[in-house]
């Protein structure tokens, strides 16, 4: 039998720091679309939490109980990180599977609100954007899911969720945002 | 020269900077334009038309004179405003718009031939046969006139946009703008102040004046502090907001790296993007000039400016300095040059009930100035008695004030006109025309310091209020509340050039002319003498100009009416608005698993959609494309080829409804495939032309996978959304992408089943052609499907994309072992070109199912989307160009994709086009030439010839209509 | 241009896929006649004031909106989702 090896979406191209900051490539586990099918939103939401403690997310939410992440990704849809699903999801909801489609990255330092401004329409100040959100936007021309984990909350920290082969674009948007960024700190 | 003691410039350092090549010298808080006149240079520019030589006329961005280009190769920037030009150590600043140099400039003798040059003096001159105002006129004229030049070199400078988010935008950081800021933040409101200037204050900068017992720059310098302390508080300085857009949305441009020595990553500007819940525009008011014979010499300044020069820069033109206006404001330069121990020669007031202001000074009620004297740099002017009796005074300096106008012009961003008030002779915002913005102070024509306090903390408060924050009016600091009083002069009669539009040497006569020649609206007239175009876009002539025309016209000022302020209210680099685009930043590149192993074969990429994929891949001796090409196509002929298909779009469709929709997307029927198997589907536009094909595949009873084409997933993605949400919300059923999930490879060819019977965890077993199901490799779960595009035996394998580029290395490995290898996108267009098989290339848009010779697939026992429109008369038939296969009639000829095909003997032109061709190549498998394309009733005329003209490419050929499946037409190959 | 998103909030422009008007809700009947479809299709005012028009949240939610708005001063008076429009 052959060995296939596996790689990481961004590979060696993180982690790298800029400043205060620090851009890292994040394993958030098994990553599962979880869609209700017509009426199950409650009680995929009741499956969810027998099975992995968290519900299903209203929009812009992300849940955390411990190594289990649950976000909302989009209309009626939200992405379960960490665990396998449960099996009695699997007649709720359209499960599919997602762990290999996502460059999942961390930004964390004090800088990272001003790099994400330079990049995504949305405000993502803390006012207005704490842990426990999740949005889908955009980063440049990139569209992407970005959450403040709700884990997070010693420090300034983003993670983002980017198409896999997209993951070298989102590194270098990053990296040049993260120097303009730094570089203003320096010239202050 | 320097004036002691005067200034808020640091006396205790030196910038060294170069202009037009000579060093200079000046200190921290200098403009390029104060510095120079420090210097003693008065001369900063020539004009646009007559190239007359020109001084700077203000102190700041609505400057028309004073442009400059900085910076050289890549890193030049034509049209700065000196005004604007923060000096820095290195600074490198060239004159523009002369030759051979600025004090010498050939072009000068312009000027000589005015009276020849006037308004319209182009339309009517160079009028000639043919094409002579394109090919000889127009670039004398564009290389005689003109403003700053581009370098030609790419810019080497870097820029940025970013987005930034408020309660309260404050636009303008002067008393009115300090106090709106400070009432919305003390309420608890997010708060944005941009200021264009490097320091808060606005005109308090520029004035000898007292606010809350201090000076007012130390005043606005300790509430800037204040602000800047407050955590709900942004301060952005130099930062113009350039434009107001829909919804809040403000556009600033901040010039973040442009004024340091060593930028380092800073970006020389950062286009921003404002959204604000309610804005307050408090960007003061532009003074505005008195049009008089020569009023363009150098030295003379507004008089706002003049007092600017020599409060916060410590500098003036020369020491015996004269003041001419119709307003009190006026008479304070007088008053302050007379404080700073200069010779006020005199204050001229054209009012004759005016009293003097300014102290013990000349002062000449009822008088006008009439004449600027002198060249490079003002030597005298003369005055007008009531009476009429004329006097010459020597002066190297004169204040001219006209009056203010408020900066309104965000206001009319929106497509509002401005107000006319009488009582301030100048135009004022219109209120609420652009939601949420409320101006104040000077802005809507409220000059005094104590007017502008007051408005700004108001309305600061009352837009923070209106966002629900309990709101407590900010006390006022005591300050200057003097009336303003003007009465309204905008020219002075008299002999010669007066000058209004200085940036594009427009004068009161030009106006004249205009009404004169009937151009009597104001937009044709702008359009006709030039006036209030180039950079500063008339900020300090468009009042006078239209006031004139409304003179001679006999209309009233709001009748006349002004020109339309659009964005940008000063100029914005393309560069800023576009930076992020540039290089990389253009467009996302998507990058395949086996990217790495394909580039490290040196395969050529090609762009498909924005993922990049392999045309080939060279081996050693190979010539060329071509031959590469060739040997892949045999390589899959004869044994088995490897190329990554990821870049399909794959939809993954869940629930008990899925055949039913799939049912209502595709022209045929999905519901009744079986689990495990795989299906070809069409899909149509609602108008009743293809819109994409591929495959979908049952993986079991209630999973399904569609395949789209690489360009067009996203949009099938988007169709499928609205079928779903719009008009079958009523099916269960839930899909996603899966694109990024999977990595999947086609291998193909007589050895594919060998090759994977080695691979594969276990022996395939029975699996025939349009077969789906799950294997295992490695112990990894992966979905094998026996689809074939290059009408071999092929089978494509998809694995978690994690072990994309392991699989790929094992397949290539297998292949080579069996005299195969990978594939590029060359071979497959090649491949498929041979079997007939339709690419985007041929569905373009403009075929039916029908014109593809698909009209089968369109079920007559359901409803679709595009089928009642493809069925129109004239979507069907014998007049449709139908696809067929092309080769040459000798077997040699070259065939082109983009080719028009004719009947032979009929004339090679529009009207006579049989049809074209839509893909084109050769066939190392028929050894011969082929094409698909569209001809008219092609499929009744097999065996007939027509002949190819490409006239873009100058090839014909002669032609032999086939079907468009040339290889292995009854499909054993692949199924066997 | 900002548009509020039923799901989302308020969000830029572009993030927005433009279609065009919200005619093309109301499919016909597949027997409905060539007049219908031709109007379904191609006939479309092109209205100086309110209009409503079709949007989708392409780099949002993923959901499709009719949007109500002015063409002449630009304003947005509300987003709807296209799918609850069928539960009315």
């Amino acid at each position: 039998m052959i060995e296939l090896a596996p790689a990481s979406p961004c590979g060696d191209l993180l982690p790298l720091q800029v400043g205060d900051m620090i851009l890292a490539e994040l394993d958030l586990g098994s990553l599962t679309l979880v869609a209700p099918f017509a009426g199950q939103v409650e009680a995929t939401s009741d499956a969810l939490h027998d099975a992995h403690g968290v519900g299903f997310p209203d929009p812009g939410v992300a849940i955390r109980v411990w190594d289990t992440l649950c976000l909302w990704s989009g209309r009626a849809q939200a992405l379960l990180a960490g665990p396998e699903p449960d099996a009695a999801l699997a007649s709720l909801a359209a499960l599919t599977d997602q762990s290999d489609g996502w460059a999942v990255v961390r930004l964390s330092g004090a800088g990272a609100t001003d790099a994400l401004a330079r990049l995504v329409p949305i405000d993502l100040r803390p006012g207005a954007f704490p842990p426990g959100s999740a949005a889908r936007t955009l980063l440049g021309h990139m569209t992407v899911t970005i959450l403040r984990d709700p884990a997070d909350v010693a420090e300034t920290a983003f993670t983002i969720l980017a198409f896999r082969s997209m993951a070298t674009t989102l590194v270098h948007e990053l990296e040049t945002a993260m120097r303009r960024v730094a570089a203003r700190a320096e010239a202050g | 020269m320097r004036i002691e003691g005067r200034g808020r410039i640091d006396r205790t350092r030196e910038v060294k900077f170069l202009f037009d090549g000579v060093v200079r010298a000046g200190h921290p808080g200098d403009t390029l334009a104060s510095a120079l006149m420090a210097s003693g240079q008065m001369l900063m520019g020539r004009s646009f038309k007559y190239h007359r030589p020109r001084g700077v006329l203000t102190a700041g961005s609505e400057e028309p004179n004073a442009l400059v280009i900085t910076g050289h190769g890549g890193r030049a920037e034509p049209n700065r405003r000196a005004t604007m030009v923060e000096i820095h150590d290195g600074l490198e600043a060239r004159s523009q718009n002369r030759w051979p140099s600025l004090d010498f400039d050939i072009l000068s003798l312009n000027d000589r031939f005015a009276p020849f040059l006037g308004a319209g003096f182009y339309y009517k001159t160079f009028m000639g046969p043919g094409k002579t105002w394109e090919k000889l006129f127009e670039p004398l004229i564009r290389g005689a006139a003109g403003l700053g030049a581009l370098s030609g070199a790419p810019n080497a400078e870097t820029y940025e946009k970013a987005w930034a988010f408020c309660d309260v935008l404050v636009i303008g950081g002067g008393p009115a703008g300090l106090m709106a800021a400070l009432s919305a933040a003390r309420a608890g409101a997010d708060v944005i102040l941009c200021e264009e200037d490097r320091d808060f204050g606005g005109r308090l900068l520029a004035e000898d004046e007292q606010v809350g017992g201090q000076p007012g720059a130390d005043w606005a310098a300790a509430l800037a502090a204040e602000l800047a302390g407050m955590d709900n508080v942004r301060l952005m300085p130099r930062t113009t907001v350039t434009g107001a857009y829909d919804q809040g949305t403000y556009g600033a441009l901040e010039r973040s790296g442009q004024h340091l020595a060593e930028p380092g990553d800073l970006p020389r500007e950062c286009f921003w993007r404002i959204v604000a819940k309610r804005a307050v525009l408090c960007a003061g008011a532009l003074e505005r000039h008195i049009a008089f014979r020569d009023n363009d010499r150098p030295g003379v300044m507004m008089a706002g400016a003049l007092r600017a020069y020599l409060n916060r820069w410590g500098t003036v033109p020369g020491r015996q300095v004269a003041v001419f206006g119709n307003n009190d404001d006026a008479h304070r330069t007088a008053r302050d040059m007379a404080a700073a121990g200069l010779e006020v020669v005199a204050l001229v007031d054209s009012r004759h009930e005016a009293e003097n202001l300014a102290g013990d000074v000349p002062f000449y009620p009822g008088w006008q100035v009439t004449r600027a004297h002198g060249g490079s740099a003002l030597e005298a002017i003369s005055l007008r008695a009531p009476d009429g009796g004329e006097r010459r005074l020597a002066v190297q300096a004169l204040g001219v004030s006209g009056g203010w106008n408020p900066t309104l012009h965000l206001t009319c961003h929106q497509g509002a006109k401005p107000l006319w008030d009488d009582r301030i002779a100048a135009f004022v915002p219109p209120e609420g025309a652009v939601p949420g913005l409320t101006s104040a102070g000077a802005a809507r024509g409220s000059f005094s310091t104590a007017a502008c306090l007051r408005e700004g903390a108001e309305v600061g408060a009352e837009a923070a209020g209106a966002l629900g924050y309990a709101t407590t009016p900010a006390a006022l600091p005591e300050a200057e509340d003097a009336p303003y009083r003007l009465r309204r002069l905008w020219a002075v009669e008299g002999k010669g050039r007066a000058w209004l539009d200085f940036q594009n040497d427009v004068t009161v006569k030009d106006v004249k002319q205009a009404a004169q020649e009937n151009f009597r609206s104001v937009e044709h007239m702008k359009r006709y003498t030039t006036q209030g175009m180039a950079t500063d876009q008339g900020k300090t002539s468009s009042v006078a100009a239209l006031a004139i025309l409304a003179d001679v016209t006999g209309r009233a000022i709001p009748e006349t009416g002004t020109t339309t302020f659009r964005p940008p209210y000063t100029p914005v680099a393309i560069a800023a608005m576009g930076a992020g685009g540039e290089g990389p930043g253009f467009a996302p590149r998507r990058l395949t698993t086996s990217h790495a192993a394909s580039a490290a074969r040196r395969a050529p990429m090609i762009e498909a959609g924005l993922w990049y994929r392999p045309s080939y891949f060279p081996q050693k001796g190979e010539r060329d494309w071509q031959v590469a090409c060739d040997r892949e196509v045999r390589m899959v002929r004869n044994s088995v080829g490897i190329c990554d298909v990821s870049t399909l779009g794959k939809i993954e469709l869940q629930g008990p409804d899925v055949g039913r929709f799939l049912d209502f997307v595709y022209t045929n029927t999905f519901s009744t495939l079986k689990p495990g198997r795989v299906r070809y589907g069409l899909m149509l536009r609602e108008d009743g032309f293809v819109m994409d094909d591929g495959t979908t595949a049952r993986l079991d009873d209630n999973r399904w996978v569609m395949t789209t084409t690489t360009a067009a997933a996203g949009q099938v993605m988007r169709h499928l959304d609205w079928v779903h949400q719009a008009l079958m919300p009523q099916l269960d059923l839930r899909f996603a992408s899966v694109t990024e999930q999977w990595a999947q490879f086609a291998v193909a060819g007589p050895k594919s089943r060998e090759l994977l019977d080695g691979l594969l965890d276990a022996p395939l077993g029975d699996f025939p052609f349009m077969a789906c199901g799950p294997v295992s490799i490695g112990g990894i779960d992966a979905r094998l499907f026996r689809i074939s595009f290059s009408g071999e035996e092929a089978y494509e394998i998809a694995v978690p994309a994690r072990y994309g580029a392991s699989l790929f290395h094992e397949l290539v490995k297998r292949a080579e072992a069996l005299g195969g290898g990978p594939y590029g996108m060359e071979a497959l267009n090649v491949l498929r070109i041979e079997k007939g098989h339709i690419t985007h290339a041929e569905i373009h848009g403009r075929t039916t199912a029908f014109d593809c010779g698909f009209e089968r697939m369109v079920s007559a026992q359901k409803d679709c989307i595009g089928k009642t429109m493809a069925a129109r008369p004239g979507l069907t038939g014998p007049e449709r160009e139908q696809m067929v296969g092309l080769r040459p009639v000798d077997g040699l000829g070259r065939l082109t994709a983009g080719a028009f095909l004719f009947n032979e003997g009929d004339p090679a032109d529009r009207i006579h086009a049989q049809g074209y061709t839509t893909s084109a190549c050769h066939s190392p498998t028929l050894g011969l030439p082929l094409a698909l394309g569209f001809l008219r009733n092609g499929r009744a005329r097999h065996g007939e010839r027509v002949r190819m003209v490409d006239h873009l490419r100058g090839v014909e050929t002669l032609c032999e209509v086939t079907d468009p499946v040339a290889y292995d037409p009854e499909g054993g190959r692949l199924r066997d | 241009m900002r548009i509020t998103c039923p799901i989302c909030g308020t969000r830029d422009r572009r993030e927005f896929y433009y279609q065009g008007a919200a005619e093309a809700l109301h499919r016909p009947d597949p027997e409905a006649g060539e007049d219908a479809w031709d109007a379904y299709l191609h006939l479309r005012d092109n209205p100086a004031g309110r209009t409503q028009d079709l949007w989708y949240h392409e780099a949002g939610c993923g959901c499709w909106l009719v949007v109500d708005r002015d063409t002449v001063t630009h304003e947005i008076y509300g987003a709807t989702l296209v799918e609850a429009r069928h539960a009315d």
